[in-house]
């Protein structure tokens, strides 16, 4: 049998031996972590999210969207043909946290965007029922009466910042002026988001209500934005790279 | 340590150690269960060799067997792919009044085209393709923007007021209320004159004092007896199916202040194949002209 007795008499060696066990547990679980760009596929067309996009992913997280909807489309046939191409690593890059889920009561939202029209998402927030009587979605009506907050918006693209999303000072700066320019199609800010953000941003009154900026503008700029970024003519399922 | 010493209660072997006189019974695990954990460290490293496992710095460990969850789709797509080809290809090559006649190529459309309308137009048209406020009704004959085969593809392709679609269909009904055109009480006479045209209860005496009103102002886009346009869009007006409400009060808010439809364009979504199946299918749903 092993003698244990004299590991266990002898503090310093017990200390040695204990800290060469964990360490390696450590490497093995932590070094991995370092290298996981290179899971991460190259596309085109991800970009950081707008101020709006990112408010209205606040409110889908603050409302609990992610216990029934899931933002993973996994790579198999039945989930490609309803919902379209799979999700990829790249586009959750800049989620923070991730909105995979695990459980879907309703459908999944990973592709959701340009799938229905403004309107019918903000009817649907508000009597879901109205438009699909067999769905056991709760109503959100409240959104289109709660103005949404637009003063703190510069330090969230900065707490996203710290934890890796590539927002740059001049977008943290302009944060509040972004918010209000997407959604005023004809207002004088939209030169400037569309130069931080690029062309790829949907501007528009998305709640039907020009006269104020709502928690209801923000999710539904959020929802129609999702998976729309990356450009999939430019992506090569299946080169050897981005097979997993 | 040196002899094994037996405990006299439980008859159970000590480890030998004592401290104050008490004494440590040694309970090894059982024989099965100490295996079963080491098999499955064994299966932990046969797992890592035979399928993806580790980031590396530049790469991933890809495992032996090559596998692939990306590639497994790919591989099933193309399979499904090539079951449905000999009828997907005809369909994508026929024009749709060819599909139509084909009993073999209708049958076909018909399923894949309700199967696809369940997954992407039941949302907003209903299961049954009824329809719900503002969003119109398939079943029956009343078409915005066309109810033949073509007009049908040409909207499921480019959408309605889809502003990322440049062949999109659009049109605009002016703001008569919140622009200023027409008076609050010229909005409700001509409210009431659509009600009439519809064979609706209404004053007859409002109705005719909105006659002059709809002649001038709504006539050019929805047809002087109410018949619509079909190339702007214009719904027709003198029937019972109504798009958003025939309530008195909604018309005069639409006319005031209109709400305008928007469907998604689908052509970049769905497969050509899938969209002429779609078509077939909703032109067959009773209404298809």
């Amino acid at each position: 049998m092993i003698k244990h007795e004299a590991i266990e008499k002898n503090a310093f060696l017990l200390l040695v031996l204990s800290f060469f066990a964990v360490t390696i547990g450590g490497i093995v679980e932590i070094v991995p972590l370092f290298y996981l760009e290179n899971t991460i596929e190259r596309v085109v067309g991800m970009r950081p999210y707008t101020p709006l996009e990112l408010a209205g992913r606040n409110v889908y997280i603050r409302e609990g969207c992610y216990t029934c909807h899931s933002q993973m489309i996994r790579p198999f046939r039945d989930e490609v043909e309803r919902y379209g191409p799979y999700s990829l690593a790249a586009e959750s890059m800049y989620d923070h946290p991730f909105q995979w889920g695990s459980k879907r009561t309703g459908p999944d939202l990973a592709r959701v965007g340009d799938r229905y029209s403004d309107s019918w998402h903000v009817e649907h927030l508000i009597d879901p029922r109205a438009l699909v009587p067999e769905s056991v979605m709760p109503p959100y009506s409240f959104l289109v009466r709660t103005s949404q907050r637009t003063d703190d918006i510069g330090e969230h693209l900065e707490a996203n910042r710290m934890v890796g999303v590539p927002y740059s000072d001049d977008m943290i700066a302009n944060a509040e002026r972004d918010m209000r320019a997407q959604v005023d199609p004809d207002g004088e800010g939209v030169d400037g988001l569309l130069a931080r953000y690029g062309d790829n941003v949907r501007i528009r009154d998305f709640d039907g209500n020009p006269d104020m900026l709502t928690e209801m503008d923000a999710l539904v700029a959020y929802l129609q934005m999702l998976g729309t970024l990356v450009d999939f003519e430019l992506y090569d399922a299946d080169a050897p790279e981005n097979l997993r | 340590m040196s002899e094994k010493e037996i405990d006299d209660i439980s008859g159970v072997e000590t480890t030998g150690h004592e401290w104050d006189g008490i004494k440590e019974l040694n309970n090894p695990l059982p024989r099965w269960w100490i295996n079963t954990f080491y098999i499955t460290i064994l299966w932990a490293i046969g797992y890592m060799i035979l399928y993806p496992a580790w980031p590396l710095v530049s790469d991933y460990t890809r495992g032996y067997l090559g596998y692939s969850s990306r590639a497994e789709l790919s591989q099933s797509m193309s399979e499904a792919q090539v079951g449905q080809a000999v009828y997907l290809d005809q369909i994508r090559d026929a024009s749709l009044d060819e599909i139509l006649a084909s009993n073999e190529l209708r049958q076909f459309a018909m399923a894949g085209g309700r199967s696809a309308f369940l997954v992407n137009c039941s949302t907003c048209h209903g299961s049954g393709a009824q329809g719900a406020p503002g969003y119109p009704n398939l079943n029956d004959d009343d078409w915005i923007w066309g109810g033949t085969l073509d007009d049908i593809y040409l909207t499921i392709r480019h959408g309605v007021r889809f502003t990322d679609d440049w062949d999109t269909r659009d049109s605009a009904m002016p703001a008569f209320g919140r622009d200023g055109i027409l008076g609050r009480g010229e909005i409700v006479e001509i409210a009431a004159f659509v009600r009439s045209m519809a064979g609706l209860d209404i004053d007859p005496a409002l109705a005719a004092r909105g006659a002059e009103g709809f002649a001038d102002n709504c006539a050019a886009c929805h047809g002087e007896s109410g018949e619509g346009l079909r190339d702007l869009g214009a719904p027709a007006l003198a029937d019972a199916i109504w798009f958003y409400s025939s309530d008195a009060d909604a018309i005069a808010a639409q006319i005031s202040n209109p709400k305008h439809g928007v469907m998604p364009a689908w052509g970049a979504r769905l497969d050509d194949g899938i969209i002429k199946q779609l078509t077939v299918y909703i032109h067959s749903l009773g209404g298809g002209e």
